[in-house]
């Protein structure tokens, strides 16, 4: 029983994650960046979700991705597009500061202030024999496979699927083939904010409760996700960051661990970089001049 | 008139000059090489006329049309692409994926159907090999893979930089033979390559490169039987 449980913990938390690591693996591999305001987008999905939830669930969750891929998208145009080309150091500081912008901003919003806000839902429980599982933690399951299955066919099989791996590969090389660069990063940042939306819902009816640095602490562990499975690999980031949710699940179950599930998940990542620096699907790749 | 017409170029790398005010053109129809020793700017001028570097002075002409400062990808639908330096094939993707994404601009089916089968009669071994991933290719099967994927976007003029480089003297003899064929399917064809002798022999007309200067022009012939270029180039 008790393993039945951990599995099925074990897959919703680890498709959170996957869900959170899926948009920082893409923007590091397609922009060459480390979006470190990624986690506040989904505080900004967590906040919407608060604040429409009342007029209806399904518009919170519609007016979440909405509103994560337009900050996503003007992030992008007004903070990183003027930098492309600019040092790393320059672009990781932007997008610290990206981070802090949009948390103080949220702050300052009347209608968020500083006091933590929530929604009480109850989704019920369906019970399969002897097992009673939440709802909201099956639909996350549900829903975190069905990103995974749909962003895989999306990358494989269509032409800005495809693109998307030729930029990440090579982007002189993809220009000459007339790939607009700047579309496709514009693409993956959509795509990684509307994934941070919907996880940023998820989390918010988990946790019931949230602050504007909620985000925070599931972005580190999701970027943590994304590195251990070998950061730009889109593969990698759903490995990585079910690897983490499963620890987490039986961290959980264990009382003498569960303390310690922050450092056990964190202390695993130190691991996997001093034993294989690129990750479980990393690749080396040659830097090209 | 030219199809492309270089006026005046000048790039800058930092505070070091890598182009010193170069100029030439290629007509619809010809082949035209750029010879030089490593260092003398070729690579450099191919890509600035890609648009992949932006030049700190001069002016570039496709068509009669200006094209320094716009994109590279639009430089692409324009009707011109380039075989880069070094191959660069997505290793990730698969031989027929690659040659598909050398057809990104295009929306003809049919035309693309028909320039796979083109391509694959040209290149029986990237047929064998279209699901394989490309980065498992040898070096002279992605030299392959790399000029199908350019001329997939049925260019009207198809730049190469450097082609036959790290090859055999088989496969370096198969390159040549496949620029000509390119050319005689009506590609004018921008050449650059440090193989003075082999480029010479089809190029309708030359430019050497020396430390970012052209420094002679000629004809193919003229070329080959210049005694300045013997010494430098050919070997004596």
């Amino acid at each position: 029983m008790e393993i039945i449980m951990t599995i099925i913990n074990g897959l919703s938390i680890g498709g959170t994650y996957a869900m959170i690591a899926l948009g920082y693996t893409m923007v590091y591999g397609i922009a060459k960046m480390l979006n470190f305001a990624h986690g506040d987008i989904i505080m900004v999905g967590g906040y919407t979700i608060v604040l429409f939830f009342p007029i209806s669930p399904i518009v919170g969750i519609i007016a979440s991705v909405i509103f994560c891929v337009t900050v996503g998208i003007v992030v992008e145009r007004c903070a990183y597009k003027p930098l492309r080309g600019a040092s790393p150091l320059a672009v990781l500081i932007t997008a610290i500061g990206v981070s802090k912008l949009l948390q103080s901003t949220a702050q300052s919003l009347p209608f968020i202030g500083s006091k933590p806000k929530g929604i009480t839902y109850n989704f019920g429980n369906l019970q399969i024999g002897s097992v009673s599982i939440s709802v909201l933690t099956l639909i996350t399951i549900l829903c975190s496979i069905a990103v995974m299955v749909g962003l895989t066919l999306f990358v494989k099989y269509t032409k800005t699927g495809r693109a998307m791996i030729a930029v990440s590969e090579d982007r002189g090389a993809a220009q000459l083939m007339g790939i607009n660069v700047n579309f496709i990063i514009m693409i993956t940042f959509i795509i990684g904010s509307a994934l941070a939306a919907v996880a940023g819902v998820f989390l918010v009816f988990k946790i019931q409760d949230v602050g504007t640095t909620f985000g925070a602490m599931p972005g580190i562990k999701a970027f943590a996700a994304a590195v251990i499975g070998g950061i730009g690999s889109i593969p990698g980031a759903m490995a990585g960051g079910l690897v983490l949710g499963f620890i987490e699940a039986i961290c959980g179950m264990v009382p003498a661990l569960s303390p310690y599930t922050d450092a056990i998940e964190f202390a695993i990542l130190i691991l996997v970089l001093l034993v294989k620096p690129t990750g479980f699907l990393g690749k080396k790749r040659r830097e090209k001049v | 008139m030219a199809l492309l017409e270089v006026k005046n170029l000048d790039v800058h790398y930092g505070v070091i000059q890598a182009i010193k005010d170069i100029s030439f053109e290629v007509n619809e129809g010809e082949i035209v090489t750029l010879i030089g020793a490593n260092g003398a700017g070729k690579t450099t001028t191919m890509q600035s006329i890609m648009g992949l570097i932006h030049p700190s002075h001069g002016e570039i002409y496709y068509d009669g049309q200006k094209i320094n400062g716009i994109p590279s990808h639009k430089i692409v639908k324009l009707g011109m692409t380039q075989v880069p330096e070094g191959r660069r094939i997505f290793s990730e993707l698969t031989v027929y994926e690659n040659l598909l994404m050398g057809a990104y601009t295009r929306k003809d089916k049919d035309g693309i159907e028909k320039d796979f089968a083109d391509i694959y009669a040209l290149f029986p071994r990237l047929e064998e090999r279209k699901n394989q991933i490309a980065g498992t290719l040898s070096g002279g099967e992605q030299q392959m893979l790399a000029m199908g994927r350019a001329i997939m976007s049925r260019p009207k003029l198809l730049m190469l930089d450097e082609p036959s480089m790290g090859l055999s003297p088989l496969l370096v003899d198969q390159v040549f033979e496949i620029i000509k064929h390119f050319h005689e399917i009506g590609t004018t064809i921008l050449l650059v390559e440090q193989n003075a002798n082999k480029s010479l022999a089809i190029s309708d007309r030359a430019y050497v490169l020396e430390n970012g200067k052209i420094v002679l022009t000629g004809t193919g012939k003229e070329l080959l039987t210049s005694e300045e270029i013997k010494k430098a180039y050919l070997g004596g």
